[in-house]
């Protein structure tokens, strides 16, 4: 397996190198101003000038992000053991939380701000609503992926629905909870970003990378636009890496996702 | 002096899934405490479906049943199920998962763990305790199976072909020492398997079955007395007893065609 160890980073130096490459000769090709195709080095160049401003700013959005994040994991995993306890409440509630996820989340911003109030609140409130779904359809899926002689078992050695529910249910679906995860944490700093640029200026803004969008777009800095863009890149990896890494340490012992191939 | 009331009690026992064929057709079978029963029959004679009457896992829909002399809800408690997977649960370690039934019954952990221990020494897997199942071989789980089955010190043991999916060897080894525990823990045992040669080995007392709807076609005493060597299998009567329970298997299939 070692000296195989290549395979992992070799691949993406050379494609990231190609494509930064072919950045370049697109930009010499095309003869593009740097205000519309700022080329990476300028970029590097503007995320070093506004270094300050992006961490802050990304600070800001993290805060956002990891709150929408944590509000959306525990109401998710909440409602998927509601629709996991009865099949007339999944068919009951199911419907109206697909309303919930196919509205547009920028058509009810006024209702956010209306609502929940602007700042750090209506930011986590777009967070949750564009994150949460993924959990409860993963969730709710493993509650139910139970195998059958397990069940019977457990009935049949007097398990009281509880003792079912915590021993047996949650075990089952703690792989799908955790996919959940993985996908709302790509998903919660886009929410946190989206949220700042339509509901955190409301009040003044709060200096997340969502309203430096906002700033720099206005300010025709187009280099330091797309450093935003980057610094948006990097928080939205952290996030997957720290779940990732959860997945890893609730599954490593047990799961068969996490197979050694040397045994 | 009379005999002891049977431990399992079949009286013209009926049962259909809905609306659907019967499964199984007036049914009447005595099991007496300490028997090891096989089942044995064609696919579709409801013999696993017996055992889930048994465990009441599955109602009657007519007739009498009576497990260790009352209904088979109320007898629950001393009764433990093999399945033919060996269904441990994938985050338990083979300790873990040998003392689950005593945490559903409320049984402190330090005493579920010397109790875990025990029995891990019982089936020779004293050094797996703290291993997850994806680390066993086949075999391995299912002795962790049965140890956790054991744990309940059932009075009767239901094994719905617990050994189909391993090889013959393993098979011959694990039914050897099957009959051990069982002189160790003894258990009154409804055996369902494919099996002949497994089934005369383990038995005292063989039931064959038809399909279509399933019912009772022979029963076959098992003389060979317990406990049981490993050459059994070696001798002319053992093969002779293999040959008239092929026999009574192939004249229950063909009851079917007729």
């Amino acid at each position: 397996m070692k000296r195989r160890a290549w395979i992992v980073w070799l691949p993406p130096v050379l494609s990231g190198a190609f494509l930064i490459a072919l950045w370049y000769a697109g930009r010499a090709a095309t003869g593009l101003q740097s205000w519309i195709l700022p080329t990476p080095g300028e970029i590097f160049q503007a995320a070093w000038n506004e270094h300050a401003t992006l961490l802050r700013a990304a600070g800001g959005t993290a805060v956002g992000a990891l709150g929408g994040f944590l509000v959306a994991a525990l109401a998710g995993l909440a409602i998927a053991l509601v629709l996991g306890g009865a099949r007339w409440l999944r068919t009951g509630l199911y419907p109206w939380l697909l309303v919930v996820q196919m509205t547009p989340v920028i058509v009810v911003a006024p209702i956010i701000v209306l609502w929940a109030g602007p700042g750090l609140p209506g930011i986590i409130t777009v967070t949750f609503l564009i994150s949460f779904f993924p959990i409860v359809v993963n969730t709710t899926q493993g509650l139910l992926s139970a195998e059958a002689p397990m069940v019977d078992l457990f009935r049949m050695y007097g398990a009281t629905r509880w003792q079912e529910l915590q021993l047996l249910r949650l075990p089952s679906a703690m792989p799908y909870f955790l996919a959940g995860l993985r996908i709302a944490a790509t998903l919660a700093p886009i929410g946190a970003i989206f949220g700042e640029y339509l509901v955190g200026n409301a009040s003044g803004g709060t200096g997340g990378l969502g309203f430096l969008v906002y700033v720099y777009n206005t300010q025709i800095k187009i280099p330091a636009l797309f450093a935003t863009a980057l610094t948006s890149c990097l928080l939205g990896f952290i996030f997957v890496a720290a779940v990732s890494w959860l997945n890893w340490a609730l599954l490593h012992h047990w799961h068969d996702s996490f197979e050694r191939h040397d045994r | 002096m009379s005999d002891p009331p049977p431990i399992v009690q079949f009286r013209a026992v009926n049962k259909h899934y809905g609306a659907g064929p019967p499964v199984l057709d007036r049914i009447s079978l005595d099991v007496a405490a300490g028997e090891f029963v096989s089942l044995i029959g064609p696919s579709g004679c409801g013999k696993s479906t017996l055992l889930r009457l048994v465990s009441a896992l599955s109602p009657v829909t007519s007739g009498a049943l009576s497990v260790d002399g009352a209904t088979p809800e109320q007898a629950r408690e001393h009764l433990a199920f093999v399945f033919q997977e060996a269904t441990l649960l994938p985050w338990l370690t083979a300790a873990g998962n040998v003392e689950l039934p005593l945490r559903l019954r409320g049984v402190p952990a330090a005493e579920r763990r010397v109790r875990a221990a025990e029995l891990l020494a019982l089936v020779r897997l004293r050094a797996a305790a703290e291993l997850y199942p994806r680390q066993l071989s086949g075999g391995m789980k299912m002795r962790v199976s049965i140890a956790r089955a054991l744990s309940r010190e059932p009075r009767i043991l239901l094994l719905d072909e617990p050994f189909a999916a391993l090889d013959e060897i393993t098979r011959n080894h694990l039914n050897e020492e099957l009959l051990g525990w069982r002189e160790k823990a003894p258990f009154t045992a409804l055996f369902v398997t494919h099996s002949v040669a497994e089934a005369v080995f383990l038995s005292n007392r063989i039931l064959v079955m038809a399909a279509g709807p399933g019912r009772l076609h022979a029963g076959v005493p098992v003389d060979f007395p317990y406990p049981r060597e490993a050459t059994l299998r070696e001798r002319p009567e053992y093969f002779a007893k293999v040959a008239e329970v092929s026999r009574l298997l192939h004249t229950a299939e063909e009851d079917r065609a007729a």
